[in-house]
């Protein structure tokens, strides 16, 4: 159950964000989280919910964007799709997407001077 | 506008992070990769399922490499300080790290246990870390190398299984294949089949703490990774 950990950490960077520029409550956040991420969307949802409770994410919700494993290459970069190796280059295949746990936008409520 | 207190008005605004959430994580392992490289340190992250034979396989090299290399050991334990003290009787220097409650080792976990001498004068640090197939793959350490213990008695399905632990493992010893006559169901055909599937770059040495099958082709493979250019570990996180 690393989601815990996960969050943990989400909270401390959306708190280190907040703080740089003063905000006072963040509204919203997005998290994108690869299909090989090694988290469990759902997990992580409900670690969420349970330690946003008094911080200052208590009001935001997350949304998760998941993101498909995709497989290419490493020599040519063609997509490779259910093969770990290139037939063309024979060399093994590298993971190109899918294995995010990103922090990407967040929305927060900040003094209008 | 408020006057009383001066709040001001508010507005609503979007920023773009876009950052690894784990980022923290990541600069901790970078720091403890470079001092490991600059003291010329072979660090091992080695994982596996509770009962994998992870540590008897480290007594095994203990008994194998110890008189050629200086080895030592960081085992990482929701509990007790059991694993530590088998390596250091086996004559290997070690650490236990007692996690309570989490199901993995960190990066700052590490850096803390990598304090105490003698770190900077062995050739080879086990990161022996908490028995599970799927937390501690998220976390770098700063080892250059990642190894999966994979025992034969947990079948030949656990690769698909938990595909995000192998897929990251540059190294699979497939432990206890002294038990294979009593395993009908289980080959180690099967098992390779099931890593070629998940692993990019598939290598699995088979062998048996037990009667020493495959602890020379291990320790082989040991030597083959002071050489950091057959290393991947380093590229295999993000960011």
């Amino acid at each position: 159950m690393h989601e815990y950990s996960i969050v943990q950490a989400l909270l401390e960077r959306v708190e280190q964000e907040a703080a740089a520029r003063g905000a006072r409550r963040v509204v919203r956040l997005w998290v994108r989280l690869g299909e090989l991420s090694g988290v469990e969307p759902e997990l992580l949802a409900t670690a969420y919910e349970t330690f946003r409770e008094r911080t200052l994410c208590e009001s935001a919700p997350m949304e998760l964007d998941r993101v498909a494993a995709a497989w290419a290459c490493r020599r040519c970069a063609r997509p490779l799709v259910g093969a770990r190796r290139c037939p063309e280059c024979d060399v093994p295949a590298t993971l190109v997407a899918g294995d995010e746990i990103v922090l990407s936008r967040i929305e927060m409520e900040v003094p209008d001077v | 506008m408020c006057d009383t207190c001066g709040c001001g008005d508010t507005k609503i605004i979007p920023v773009e992070v876009h950052d690894r959430i784990l980022a923290d994580n990541d600069r901790q392992a970078r720091h403890n990769r470079e001092h490991l490289e600059a003291d010329g340190v072979l660090a091992i992250n080695l994982m596996g399922s509770p009962g994998a034979g992870k540590t008897a396989l480290l007594e095994a090299t203990a008994r194998a490499l110890g008189g050629k290399r200086k080895l030592g050991a960081i085992s990482g334990d929701l509990a007790t300080d059991r694993d530590a003290e088998r390596l250091r009787a086996a004559g290997v220097p070690s650490i236990g790290i007692t996690t309570g409650s989490a199901c993995h080792l960190d990066a700052a976990m590490v850096h803390h246990a990598l304090h105490d001498p003698p770190w900077r004068s062995i050739d080879c640090l086990f990161i022996e870390n908490v028995g599970n197939l799927v937390c501690p793959a998220i976390y770098d350490l700063g080892q250059r190398a990642n190894v999966v213990a994979l025992s034969v008695t947990e079948g030949v399905d656990k690769p698909l299984k938990y595909p995000v632990m192998f897929q990251r493992a540059d190294l699979v010893v497939l432990t206890k294949v002294d038990l294979l006559p009593f395993l009908e169901d289980v080959s180690v055909a099967a098992i390779a089949d099931a890593l070629a599937r998940v692993m990019p770059e598939p290598r699995m040495i088979a062998a048996s703490a037990r009667t020493g099958i495959g602890i020379d082709a291990w320790a082989a493979w040991l030597e083959e990774q002071r050489h950091p250019s057959s290393a991947r570990s380093r590229e295999s996180y993000p960011g």
